[in-house]
């Protein structure tokens, strides 16, 4: 049955047997081919013998240099952590209105506020905090509830409309046309004559009529909106839901009433100022000495509609 | 007689219970699945029925089969469905691909989202493309290393076409939004059942053709083939060990629960890229390499050697998909070092394929389709070393989750089965239909070039993206904090993106070339064209000017 020969091209003899015209030379193994195979054998013994590798009943062998996944991940933590930890305590211990004067520890703050944003903002704000319907846009300065450190701070510490905080900014426009207190003709006079305060529209005199007699409470005679109850400034052609006619219409109709979590329940206090920094860098932060011309927010939680 | 109406019976009870299943179906994609299966059953019975010589019947004399001859039909439409399939899992590859640089192209639709194309990607090419390649030449390998026709004729059938319905039912599924969530096993609990069913078929024939076979040993091709058959059925068994909620609808609940089930997952997952893509076609490498080249296979020990190295080690390699996650430390250091292991004995593949060249090197010049098997061998070789180094724990934390793992497994896709598989189509073609060679050769070259380049575009930009944005990841500013978030990571592969997406549309018209160049080869027809060759060589002119004397 065998038929072994020495092939001709290689010298090689085969093996004998054939399949289809297909026959195998009797190569041996390459040498470099073995010895790297024992090689990585021998890796792996050695590395079976110093890392957690071989189970037994209750739990696997723990290795002679005791690694473990989480104890390596605890100390990258730690180490992070403890190269954080000068800034962290300077911080603790620095009033955010004094930030301003410090400008290294200042930038460290912007930092970490990068940094904490993009985890816990992001989804809302955005990446690039440009927010967009229904979420403020960051970059600019148009601020619903102030914008220096201190009312950023505010802000962010008890959010806005959270029930069961006292000190979140929380105020309730009507539902002007949904609850009947204008009529559909009155609420789309009045969207124009809002419009108008931008320049997006003629104005229209019936409009500010209802202007005058259901907003300028909150939104002032000029329009330009008071932060003491987070009330938009409808002059600066800024919309938070949107400027079209019908989402102008829409909000007089049906009021928003947008939230936001209160953050002091969730990240610490060094981490908020941190955020305030971050979000007042971005562009349009207010100095103190700037005071809005507004009264500023005293006690938020007690806005009237 | 008594063989048709029992032919006839099962069809109908087929149909019978499609019919039940439909009509108390519980949500709609169930009942898609099952008008699907009662279509299927109703050709099934019209085929057997209309096949059946009665006159040979009637007159009580056999039907002659020429037993002369091997089994080829159902390699005959492999062939042209493995073209297809290709085609189709690559142009869905371009499409995912370029959603993920225009989201626009999600369309908004539920059955168009990359969420269900992906899949549908992923299971065209590995399963339709990859799966009715390996079926086919299986069974055209083991028919001539054997030097037997198929055992089971009619069970071979039942597997080549029941495979089909699986690809069918897997790719309606993926687009009605029907998963159990497991990447690579994603179809239903019933279409599992129908794949075993298939799959025990397919041992039965593989194995009974082996045991009736002419040749006192079995091919080395044969092996990896076995190896192939019965690991894909263990792993296909327990990774969908699933609980339907209703027999009547298309949800299941897994068996394994929790880290146990991701360790189930990434055993299955690593060994259907071990068994499937690898054992499955180092099998097509071991027979058609020596065939083209027309050259002895290197070393008959080596191949011994790797092949039991290979699939030792191969099994226990899952965990390295699980590195620094919930599952034990003991585990994942025994998924990573099983991993190094594995690296010679998948190079000696590579080796066994690429020195059989030895004595008929100068082939890769004029023969394309041998330059296609050694690129595939040469991909191979990349892949199997990348594999393993990615597994090393250091390496790891960079490289997962990032898209250096989707560069990884298309240098191992487009380069190895993807071109191993193509040089098989192009070797089968002229045989299966008698023709003295492929339409055309010049076009094989096309395919080649456009095809590696398309690779190459393809897994640099991928490593390159994934590198990048695993450094992006674990950026610490000056301050201590991190740097970049994950949006700014995304937007930062998107000229990467691009460039992934060129590689794919090089690859795919290369398939597309390669479908006509069957096509036509199929219709019998010939390219007049000038043959590949290499320059010419005048030994006589090839020597200085005698020296002319001055004047």
């Amino acid at each position: 049955m065998s038929n072994k020969h020495i092939d001709e091209p290689t010298g090689v003899e085969t093996v004998g047997h054939e399949w289809d015209g297909i026959e195998e030379l009797n190569n041996p193994l390459p040498r470099w081919w073995l010895i790297t195979f024992y090689l990585t054998i021998v890796f792996a013994i050695g590395y079976v013998v110093v890392y957690p590798a071989i189970p037994f009943l209750n739990k696997g062998s723990e290795g002679i240099w005791g690694w473990t996944s989480r104890g390596q991940l605890a100390k990258e933590m730690d180490a992070a952590q403890a190269g954080r930890a000068a800034t962290l305590a300077a911080l603790e211990q620095t009033p955010i209105e004094q930030l301003p004067g410090n400008p290294d520890l200042l930038r460290k703050a912007i930092a970490g506020g990068k940094a904490a944003f993009r985890v816990n903002c992001v989804q809302c704000h955005g990446a690039g905090a440009a927010g967009g319907i229904g979420y403020p846009n960051l970059n600019d300065d148009d601020w619903l509830w102030g914008g220096n450190l201190k009312e950023i701070e505010a802000s962010i510490t008890n959010g806005i409309r959270q029930p069961g905080n006292d000190l979140t900014h929380a105020s309730l426009m009507p539902n002007f046309g949904k609850d009947g207190i204008l009529t559909p003709a009155q609420v789309s006079e009045t969207a124009d004559y809002v419009l108008s305060l931008s320049g997006k529209a003629p104005l229209n005199a019936n409009g500010k009529l209802a202007f005058e007699a259901n907003c300028v409470v909150c939104h002032g005679a000029d329009g330009k909106g008071m932060r003491s109850v987070g009330a938009p400034n409808l002059t600066d052609a800024i919309w938070l839901y949107g400027g079209s006619k019908e989402q102008v219409a829409g909000s007089i109709n049906k009021a928003h009433a947008g939230v936001m979590p209160a953050w002091g329940g969730k990240l610490d206090g060094v981490t908020i100022k941190m955020l305030a920094t971050y979000v007042h860098s971005l562009g349009g932060g207010e100095d103190f000495s700037e005071a809005p011309t507004q009264p500023a927010a005293g006690t938020p939680g007690n806005a009237k509609p | 007689m008594e063989s048709v109406v029992a032919r006839a019976g099962i069809w109908l009870a087929a149909l019978f219970v499609a019919i039940v299943m439909f009509v108390n179906a519980v949500d709609t994609g169930f009942a898609i699945h099952m008008a699907i299966f009662g279509l299927a059953a109703i050709a099934g019975l019209v085929i057997s029925l209309r096949k059946t010589n009665y006159f040979a019947l009637a007159n009580g004399v056999g039907t002659a089969v020429d037993q002369g001859r091997y089994d080829d039909d159902l390699i005959r439409a492999g062939v042209i469905l493995t073209t297809f399939w290709g085609c189709v899992g690559f142009l869905v590859g371009l499409v995912i691909a370029l959603q993920l640089a225009f989201p626009v192209l999600n369309l908004g639709l539920e059955w168009t989202t990359f969420g269900r194309i992906r899949p549908l990607h992923t299971s065209a090419v590995i399963f339709a493309f990859g799966g009715t390649a390996l079926i086919a030449t299986s069974f055209y390998i083991v028919q001539r290393t054997c030097r037997t026709r198929l055992a089971f004729p009619g069970l071979a059938r039942f597997v080549f076409w029941g495979y089909q319905l699986f690809i069918v039912l897997a790719a309606t599924g993926y687009v009605l939004g029907i998963t159990q969530g497991k990447e690579y096993a994603e179809p239903e609990w019933y279409v599992d059942l129908w794949l075993t069913v298939v799959w025990v078929a397919y041992l039965a024939v593989f194995v009974g053709t082996l045991v009736k076979r002419k040749e006192p040993h079995i091919y080395v091709a044969n092996w990896f083939f076995l190896s192939f058959i019965l690991t894909i059925a263990m792993l296909h068994l327990v990774n969908n060990a699933n609980l339907p909620v209703s027999v009547f609808g298309s949800h299941s609940v897994a068996v394994w629960a929790g880290v146990q089930g991701a360790l189930v997952q990434w055993w299955y997952g690593h060994n259907a890229v071990g068994f499937f893509l690898t054992a499955g076609f180092l099998a097509m490498m071991y027979y058609f390499v020596p065939k083209q080249a027309g050259r002895p296979v290197y070393s008959y020990r080596l191949s011994i050697i790797h092949f039991w190295g290979l699939i030792f080690l191969y099994i226990w390699a899952g965990p390295h998909h699980l590195l620094y996650t919930a599952l034990p430390d003991w585990a994942q250091t025994l998924g990573m070092v099983f991993s190094v292991m594995l690296w010679m004995p998948s190079w000696g593949g590579m080796i066994n394929g690429l020195m059989t060249l030895n004595g008929a090197w100068d082939k890769v010049r004029t023969d394309p389709i041998i330059r296609m098997m050694v690129l595939s061998l040469a991909f191979y070789g990349m892949s199997t070393f990348e594999g393993p180094m990615m597994s090393i724990k250091s390496v790891n934390s960079l490289s997962h989750y990032t898209d250096w793992t989707i560069g990884h497994v298309h240098s191992g896709a487009l380069g190895w089965n993807g071109m191993i598989t193509f040089s098989a189509l192009y070797f089968l073609a002229p045989r299966l239909w008698n023709r003295e060679r492929m339409y055309s050769l010049r076009m094989i070259n096309w395919h080649f070039w456009l095809a590696t380049l398309g690779i190459v575009f393809y897994a640099s930009a991928m490593w390159v993206t994934g590198i990048m944005e695993g450094l992006m990841w674990r950026e610490y500013g000056a301050d201590g904090y991190l740097v970049n978030s994950f949006a700014e990571t995304v937007a930062a592969k998107y000229p990467m993106y691009l460039l992934r997406a060129f590689g794919g549309v090089l690859y795919l018209s290369g398939a597309l070339i390669m479908a006509f160049n069957v096509w036509q080869t199929i219709a019998g027809k010939l390219r007049q064209e000038e043959p590949l060759r290499t320059a010419e060589y005048d030994a006589a002119a090839d020597r200085p000017l005698p020296a002319v004397a001055a004047e």
